[in-house]
């Protein structure tokens, strides 16, 4: 094998599998690296003093120490410095947005290209899991009880940090499988369920952790039960921001119109692309997705594979789609036709139901609103009909409020988000922390986890101060 | 996973099954319903407590064969599990958080239709149990088809069987029924609770709308995760968009947009007609475990 030429102001090139050939299947897009590239992409690396990108690391991973472990080729060693940060490693060096998290810090970035720290991450998580190296190191056992609510990134970094402090931990998880958004949401192409997010959420077990699915805080039970009935001393809630927005615009009942969450639901979560499961799915010939987020990419990629021809609309431009630049560049190469500067009045039904048509207008920016993006406005007379028969609707989550109609004295905002303190997660009921989704309304894994582990510190503080 | 301690064939193609599930029985009141996912590749099936025993920790439910799921439902027998059984879901029957003085004074008919006649039950028998006497309409299709009428008959004042053959009862329709209670006999109610298929609950709602008597329905529109996080279980009620799995399943029938609930609930006709018919096929190979 050549040698790598390795050239400090640039990245060492991932390998991907070919857009033509991905656009038809669920399989991973990104290879990853190997031994060689990740050692060669690690000498990169300057080992900066006061390490710049770890301060951008919500979970604050000694970033140097790592790498420098890769670079001497010891990934075990490595994959240890990164188990002392976080649970979820393969899963963060695949859907870190890193380009505004650590990697946007780094040195190199300043004239160059920055150090390629999440794919390293990546190289490491994997390479520890394929050699099953032993990463479930836990204080003795301090037989006291804390209740986390959700299985999402949020709830599985609390718990593990918890577990590995002592704690006996239970998750209580409504749906039928552990993982939340990681595994109902993101899509299988980005990140694969038995080969990744299972491995992680097993080492969680293997620290002791239990988890009950099938259990609804607010339904199947009370947080107040868990801690008055259940000996539960403490509780997080991580139940994320799960309810999905509408447009409200007519036509949005039409048969062939779903939530990105329905859609990624069937598709992740009940395997409706596998023949052999029960669930239905529609992916339909014509597909408009609407939004520009991560939700929105992987929605209307997931339909590309299921056979659609697909169009994002946004009603914004390029410049302020929101999703990861990495996923907008693999959706084009994958063929997703992109509308932007267009905005949805109507959606169109035959005379059975179903929908035939969406009705669009065309967008011009404006002035810069609050948010410092520049105002979309109608171009007037710019109306027209877009050919589809299905739309997704992928416009942003809100949390539940299950929880907090149930728990009384849970202070909630108008967005119905709780209430809770920055650095520790403390809510306005004693005992009851929350961190993630449920707190910051839809965000990323990263700031979940980041959340999760101040929470289990605070948790910690709280019990032993009691 | 959740055992079958139970199961009970109330009519041809009508099953009942007991399931342990401690938390949810605990928590279950009338009006809510549970989601079951039968075993690794099956669906997550919408179904309404029919009844539930807090000490016993176990709660009924009953089910029609229709399509691919409920058959394969149908194979599974005392003694096996359920992989996941998850409730209870929606909320609580408007009335579990009304005075019992007041219900007292209050008239109440319920009308059931096919195998929504086991979902009244648990409402007729809560009302029961806090003294309050209700009258229930029962109407199914042919005597064969009538479920759950002795249980119904020992928790009601008055119980009036319909049959669309007048094979037993009634002859006609159950909305019928209603106008020769009301129009010919004379009888006041205060509120009609009625369930059943999605058809008839818009046409008892049509003549209850004339005779001015308010009216619950219980929708049971498609669903996935019956949590509020996916939006399949869209309605229209009064002209707003409601998620029926955490707003509903009962709202009131007068405001509910039953054309729109009815051809959404054919949204996967096509597809689940396919799958039923490959389980047809490999009847029984592809079938329980
Ligand atoms: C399609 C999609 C793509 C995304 N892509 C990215 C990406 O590329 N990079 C990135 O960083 N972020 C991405 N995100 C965002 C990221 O996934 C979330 O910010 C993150 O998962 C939030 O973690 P969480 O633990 O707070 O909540 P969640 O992951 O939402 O987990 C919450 C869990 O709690 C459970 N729950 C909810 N209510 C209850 C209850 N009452 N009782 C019991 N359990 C309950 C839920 O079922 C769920 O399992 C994406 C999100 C989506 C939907
Ligand atoms: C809140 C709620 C409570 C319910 N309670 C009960 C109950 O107590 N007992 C019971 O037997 N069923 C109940 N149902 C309906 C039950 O969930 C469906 O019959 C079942 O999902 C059909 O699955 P299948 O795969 O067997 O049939 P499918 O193959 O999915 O459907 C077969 C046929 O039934 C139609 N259909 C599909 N879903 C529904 C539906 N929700 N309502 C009416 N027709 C439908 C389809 O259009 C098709 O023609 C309830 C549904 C909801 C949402
Ligand atoms: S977890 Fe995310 S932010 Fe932290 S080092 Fe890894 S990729 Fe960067
Ligand atoms: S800033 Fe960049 S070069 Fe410096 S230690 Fe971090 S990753 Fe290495
Ligand atoms: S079933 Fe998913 S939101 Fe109601």
């Amino acid at each position: 094998m050549s040698e790598i030429v390795v050239d400090r102001m640039k990245k060492v090139p991932v390998r991907e599998q070919d857009p033509q050939a991905r656009a038809k299947n669920f399989e991973e897009v990104c290879y990853g690296y190997n031994e060689e590239e990740a050692v060669a992409e690690a000498t990169r690396c300057l080992n900066c003093k006061h390490k710049p990108c770890v301060g951008m690391c919500p979970v604050s991973i000694d970033i140097p120490a790592f790498i420098q472990q890769v670079a001497n080729k010891d990934f075990a060693e490595a994959a240890r410095v990164i188990a002392k940060y976080s649970a979820l490693p393969a899963v963060c060096g695949r859907v870190c947005p890193q380009e505004v998290q650590c990697e946007s810090k780094c040195i190199l970035g300043i004239k160059g290209e920055p150090v390629s720290i999440g794919k390293l991450e990546r190289f490491v998580a994997d390479w520890a899991r394929e050699n099953k190296v032993d990463l479930s190191h836990t204080e003795p056992k301090n037989g006291k009880k804390v209740a986390v609510i959700g299985s999402g990134p949020a709830g599985v970094t609390c718990a593990g940090d918890l577990a590995k402090m002592g704690y006996d931990v239970t998750i209580f998880e409504a749906l039928h499988e552990p993982g939340g958004v990681l595994l109902y949401g993101i899509p299988e192409f980005r990140l694969p369920k038995e080969g990744v997010v299972k491995p992680e959420l097993e080492n969680l077990l293997k620290l002791g952790v239990k988890i009950e699915t099938n259990v609804i805080a607010g339904r199947t039970i009370t947080i107040d039960a868990l801690m008055e009935e259940e000996g539960f001393e403490a509780v997080f809630i991580g139940s994320g921001a799960g309810l999905p927005k509408f447009m409200g615009i007519p036509g949005e009942n039409l048969n062939g119109v779903f939530s990105a969450n329905e859609f990624l639901t069937r598709n992740n979560l009940m395997k409706a692309f596998r023949d052999d499961y029960d669930t239905p799915i529609k992916p339909g010939t014509k597909v408009a997705v609407v939004g520009g987020g991560n939700v929105a990419m992987d929605a209307a990629r997931t339909a590309l594979r299921l056979g659609a021809q697909v169009y994002i609309v946004y009603r914004r431009s390029e410049a302020e789609l929101p999703a990861r630049v990495e996923e907008v560049h693999h959706a084009k190469e994958e063929g997703i036709i992109f509308e932007l500067l267009t905005n949805p009045t109507e959606i169109v039904g035959d005379e059975n139901g179903w929908v035939k048509g969406m009705k669009c207008v065309r967008m011009e920016l404006g002035e810069p609103d609050e948010s410092g993006r520049r105002r979309p406005q109608v171009v007037e007379g710019s109306e027209f009909i877009l050919d589809v028969d299905t739309v997704i609707m992928s416009l942003g989550t809100s949390p539940n409020p299950l929880i907090s109609d149930t728990t009384k004295g849970l202070d909630v905002n108008k967005y119905k988000c709780i209430v809770a303190d920055e650095e520790t997660g403390k809510t306005s009921r004693e005992g009851i922390f929350a961190g993630g989704d449920a707190v910051t309304g839809a965000a990323t894994v990263i700031l979940a986890m980041g959340a999760g582990k101040q929470a289990a510190v605070a948790i910690d503080e709280y019990i032993k101060s009691k | 996973m959740f055992k079958i301690v139970e199961k009970k064939v109330l009519a041809p193609s009508i099953f009942l099954m007991k399931i342990d599930a401690p938390r949810v029985a605990k928590s279950a009141k009338p009006g809510q319903f549970v989601i079951i996912r039968m075993d690794e590749k099956g669906e997550r099936v919408p179904l309404t407590i029919c009844d539930y025993d807090k000490e016993a920790g176990t709660v009924t439910i009953v089910v029609q064969s229709m399509g691919c799921s409920t058959r394969r439902m149908a194979e599974f027998n005392e003694g096996d599990y359920f992989t996941d059984f998850v409730g209870p879901l929606g909320r609580e029957s408007e009335f579990v958080h009304e005075s019992i003085d007041g219900l007292k004074n209050k008239k109440i008919l319920f009308v059931a239709g096919g195998v929504g006649t086991a979902p009244v039950y648990p409402q007729v028998k809560w009302l029961h149990e806090n003294g309050i006497d209700t009258d229930v309409i029962i109407g199914a299709k042919n005597k064969e088809m009538m479920i759950m009428e002795e249980e119904l008959k020992s928790v009601s004042k008055n119980l009036y069987p319909a049959t669309d053959d007048g094979s037993y009862g009634f002859k006609g329709l159950v909305t019928e029924v209603i106008k020769d209670l009301v129009v010919n006999q004379g009888k006041k109610y205060d509120e009609v609770i009625a369930i059943g298929p999605m058809i008839m609950m818009k046409f008892v709602c049509k003549v209850t709308e004339e005779l001015q008597i308010p009216t619950i329905v219980s929708l049971n529109p498609i669903m996935v995760d019956g949590t509020g996080m996916c939006g399949a279980c869209r309605v229209t009620v009064n002209g707003e968009t409601r998620f029926a799995c955490v707003d509903g399943p009962e709202f009131d029938g007068h405001k509910v947009d039953f054309d729109e609930a009815m051809k959404r609930q054919t949204l996967y006709k096509a597809e689940e007609c396919k799958k039923t018919e490959a389980y047809e096929k490999n009847c029984k190979i592809g079938g329980a475990n």
